[in-house]
């Protein structure tokens, strides 16, 4: 099997959030984690890839592979250089959307993942990360 | 166009997702589906999503959106099928698909709609029409 690489997609479609849940399914396999794990990790990132471009206007995931001594896990982070996030906590809320849908997509994707990093300044953009260990 | 197909069966729409969906395919299957109910006076729609191995808060937002709209156009909606993985996620991202009957699978499914539809016809007997 070939070694694994660190790898960035784009994301300016909802094509292309397909591909993003398709390669984070992939790399999840990779690393053996349990079907429910990897269907929380594709979830996170489905949610988070459609941030990205329905919110961001457009941009990027990276794809990682970490390890730490034995354990081994997957780092994803998705960035966009749009109108960013005012306010994170309100953002971060169950229920609260600027975008007409449920207003689950980054509370939920936290819950989903092991890891949850947000940062944001208004008019530059937003990064979001999530890690899963094995 | 791409388009998930929509099969008529007596009185009910079947539809077997057997794709890895984007949003716009989601959107559409949810209008077509709208449309078919109203076209072929069918009065269940069951949804088969045993071929899904992810469902987010879209795909669960679509999921609620042709049961409700199922409901205005006196159609009953069964979701069957649902992964024990894809389930465990749900309900941990903050959806528990209210408003929304699920089956194990296409059989119980399928024998959820055609009890609904006998309650109803046996309602209307008493003088409860649906219509």
């Amino acid at each position: 099997m070939a070694a694994s690489v660190d790898e960035v997609l784009p994301i300016q479609g909802d094509s292309d959030v397909v591909v993003v849940r398709q390669r984070v399914r992939n790399r999840a396999t990779e690393l053996g984690f349990s079907l429910v794990e990897q269907t929380k990790m594709v979830t996170a990132a489905s949610e988070l890839a459609r941030n990205v471009f329905v919110h961001g206007g457009g941009g990027t995931v990276r794809i990682e592979m970490l390890r730490n001594g034995v354990r081994q896990g997957l780092k994803l982070t998705f960035e966009d250089h749009g109108p960013g996030i005012a306010d994170i906590s309100l953002a971060m809320r169950d229920g609260y959307s600027t975008g007409g849908g449920l207003g689950l997509g980054l509370s939920g994707a936290k819950r989903l993942s092991g890891e949850f990093e947000i940062s944001s300044a208004v008019g530059e953009g937003t990064r979001v990360t999530i890690a899963r260990w094995k | 166009m791409e388009r998930i197909p929509i099969l008529k069966l007596d009185d009910f729409l079947l539809v077997s997702i057997q794709v890895d969906m984007h949003d716009q395919l989601a959107m559409t299957l949810q209008d077509d589906l709208t449309d078919r109910i109203v076209r072929t006076h069918a009065r269940g729609v069951l949804v088969d999503i045993s071929a899904l191995d992810v469902v987010d808060s879209f795909i669960g937002r679509m999921l609620g959106n042709i049961a409700a709209m199922s409901r205005v156009l006196d159609a009953d909606t069964v979701v069957v099928g649902m992964r024990p993985a894809v389930a465990i996620t749900l309900v941990e991202l903050g959806l528990s698909l209210p408003g929304i009957r699920t089956a194990l699978n296409v059989d119980k499914g399928m024998e959820l709609l055609r009890k609904a539809r006998t309650l109803n016809v046996s309602d209307s007997n008493h003088g409860r029409q649906r219509r």
